[in-house]
């Protein structure tokens, strides 16, 4: 019985609005959706064997015309960068990123748990259609339910001949390896998880190269994937890529899951239709989160995961559209929306992540591992009380170390401010260090008036406390 | 004398073999060492450097890296209450505070009689479900002061069902020998996967 503890889900289901199917979540409701023997019921394997029959090339095409945005954070095209692959060198790897924690992320866990057979089929066409040679699953540590769910799975399809060598008698064979972290956020970091895999400390690479699928795994071309990217494929090779595009937008097609976690009536993990749903459709709507706890009024929301820059009530009617998102200051990230009411501590709110990415500094850039300390010891003393009117400027001044110049953020009309889109500049080598910013800049901006209602009346001298890194 | 026992360096070896390198093994080894001991000691560390071919400060290296990797012994039961946003906004640091009360130990502490270690962690991919928490990492979701006390007496009892730390998955991956395909040190692979090159597929 020990494998069901930890997996009843009060909320998370997976609500679609307007009757669109359910792509990743349809088993979801079955209490043995993570068995082969529910997945083969319930048309499992079948786009394996549709896939086997066509050229490697075609499968590719299709996944490619789906135009399946990534789903791990930064939203590029699945197929696009499978291209990426330089021809010629060999062999190529499959690295699946399971190390799902952002702060305010929750599906990739529920897609391992749940259906691993779909993200193991998923595995399997994306290995066919580009040629690597090998995939290892990497799961984050903390999962031990998934770990167990996956390892049982991966053992029932080598054993049914979907997995391993000559797979259902085709010329096409390789090996899936399950492969756990070992506590570490910035190993989700995609260059972090191949020096992870390669029994390292999980420490960013430099960049260029831009992408693994150039030099990754052991210097070879590897393919870095989320968890819920894959775990589409077998749908998108089933029901054809015109099928899946016919779903939301052109540029945002097919379905996404969103968590959406804090002060709202029904707290849960949705499948949505990518591009057209808006904000306040899950936050608001009877079929999702049924609006605010308590029906008090919104006060904030973080719209992309723990690193995205904050909405408040005048972004609600936005959809999820990066290039509509994008333009008014924050992103969508890994589909984590933190939901913040009328009675929450803004100051206290922004110091819960900010402490979290301070605390998961990998130490390779000096304004990431310095400022990150730096930020989260200013704004912890202002949250106490002991802060003083400098040290809000101060929190400002060590931000623009680790992002020079403007920082993207949401438009206030009450207060005449104009959204400042996305992009930012940054000082590290990944967006650890700016994250650990977000918060701050976006509180600020938005709420200065609680950071100052904080440290009114304290002496304006700043306190020179020196960081104790531990 | 090893470290390993039998049973473990059968399957160190089963694991090396699974990578194209076999320093990718490291962390796997690492988690075996504390699965058998609940926590990685000097000679785990030895003995894995020589199973992987690095030196024992390499694996020093990474172990230090990692969160889960205890180098001192920890509590039976490891409990990792979780304090990121989506916990903190629902009550996480009320449900910290009974818990230092209820075990008598602060957050990062072990109880006297060796069952339980408080930690606080960082966002456990559950924040629909907060406060949650861990018990040496399987969930416990919206968890209130009362369930908390029926936890731990659960928790004291001679077989709560939660294995002992150090035990993560139950259940292994077992790749069998007569379907594998074998990982080959990249170096010795320089033509494309036969499926690419077939004949149907250069119709
Ligand atoms: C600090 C940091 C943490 C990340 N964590 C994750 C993660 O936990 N899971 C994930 O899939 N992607 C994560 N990413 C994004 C990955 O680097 C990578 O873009 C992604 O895995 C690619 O897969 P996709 O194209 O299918 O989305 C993270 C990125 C950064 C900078
Ligand atoms: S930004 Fe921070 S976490 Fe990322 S590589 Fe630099 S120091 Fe490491």
């Amino acid at each position: 019985m020990s494998e069901m503890l930890g997996t009843e889900i009060a909320h998370a289901a997976g609500f679609i609005a307007n009757e669109t199917p359910r792509i990743v979540t349809a088993r979801f409701d079955y209490e043995d959706s993570f068995t082969l023997e529910r997945y083969e019921i319930t048309g499992g394997y079948q786009a394996l064997r549709k896939a086997l029959q066509q050229a490697p090339e075609d499968v590719h095409k299709e996944v490619t015309n789906a135009t399946l945005l990534g789903r791990g954070g930064a939203g590029f095209p699945a197929g696009v960068k499978w291209g990426f692959c330089p021809p010629g060198v060999w062999p190529r790897y499959l690295v699946v990123n399971g190390d799902e924690s952002e702060p305010g992320t929750y599906k990739d866990r529920l897609l391992m748990e749940l259906d691993p057979h779909q993200l193991i089929e998923g595995c399997l066409i994306a290995c066919y259609a580009v040629g690597l040679s090998q995939c290892f699953l990497y799961v984050r540590g903390e999962m031990a339910v998934a770990q167990e769910r996956i390892a049982r799975a991966l053992n029932d399809a080598y054993e049914a001949g979907y997995i391993g060598r000559n797979i259902l008698g085709s010329h096409f064979s390789v090996d899936i390896v399950l492969h756990w972290g070992a506590g570490a956020y910035v190993v989700g970091e995609e260059t972090a998880l191949i020096e992870s895999l390669e029994g390292n400390r999980g420490m960013p690479r430099l960049k260029p190269p831009y992408f693994p699928a150039s030099i990754g795994l052991y210097g070879q071309p590897t393919i870095v994937n989320n968890v819920e990217t894959l775990s589409n494929l077998p749908w998108i090779i089933d029901n054809g890529a015109d099928a899946f595009t016919n779903i939301g937008t052109e540029t945002s097609p097919g379905t996404r899951m969103v968590a959406v976690s804090g002060h709202v009536k029904r707290p849960g993990v949705y499948e949505i239709v990518n591009g057209t749903t808006t904000f306040r459709d899950l936050l608001y709507g009877q079929d999702m989160c049924g609006g605010i706890r308590d029906d008090n009024q919104l006060k904030a929301f973080v719209p992309g995961g723990g690193s995205a820059p904050w909405f408040t009530p005048d972004q609600l009617d936005l959809p999820f559209e990066a290039s509509q998102v994008g333009p008014q200051g924050s992103m969508l990230g890994s589909g984590a929306i933190m939901v913040m009411d009328e009675t929450t501590d803004i100051p206290a709110a922004a110091l819960t992540l900010t402490k979290f990415y301070a605390h998961e500094s990998c130490g390779k850039c000096v304004p990431c591992r310095e400022g990150g300390t730096w930020l989260e010891q200013i704004l912890r003393r202002v949250v106490d009380g002991r802060g003083s009117r400098r040290d809000l400027d101060l929190l400002i001044e060590v931000g623009e170390t680790i992002c020079p110049g403007d920082f993207p953020h949401a438009a206030v009309p009450s207060k005449g401010i104009e959204a400042k889109p996305f992009p930012y500049k940054m000082t590290t080598i990944c967006f650890v260090g700016p994250s650990a910013f977000a918060p701050i800049h976006s509180a600020l901006t938005l709420f200065r008036e609680e950071f100052e209602a904080k440290v009114a009346g304290n002496d304006d001298r700043v306190l020179i406390e020196v960081p104790v890194n531990v | 004398m090893s470290f390993f026992s039998d049973e473990n360096t059968r399957l160190a070896e089963e694991i090396i073999k699974r990578y194209p390198k076999a320093r990718s093994a490291m962390i796997p080894l690492l988690h075996l060492a504390q699965e058998q001991e609940g926590w990685v000691t000097e000679a785990a560390m030895a003995e894995i450097a020589e199973l992987v071919g690095t030196s024992s400060a390499e694996v020093l290296g990474t172990c230090s890296f990692y969160e889960m990797f205890k180098r001192e012994p920890v509590g039976k039961y490891l409990i990792n209450i979780c304090t990121t946003m989506s916990c903190a906004l629902m009550g996480a640091a009320d449900l910290m505070q009974h818990a230092e009360k209820a075990l008598g130990v602060k957050s990062g502490g072990t109880t006297e009689d060796g069952m339980f270690t408080l930690e606080g962690a960082e966002c456990q991919a559950a924040c629909t479900e907060a406060p949650c928490l861990q018990v040496n990492y399987r969930h416990r979701y919206r968890v209130t002061a009362d369930e908390f006390d029926a936890m731990l007496a659960e928790l004291s009892t001679p077989d709560p069902g939660v294995p002992e730390h150090g035990v993560l998955s139950q259940i292994r991956q077992h790749i069998p020998e007569k379907n594998t395909v074998g990982a080959l040190p990249p170096e010795e692979v320089n033509a494309p996967p036969v499926w690419l090159n077939t004949e149907e597929d250069q119709s």
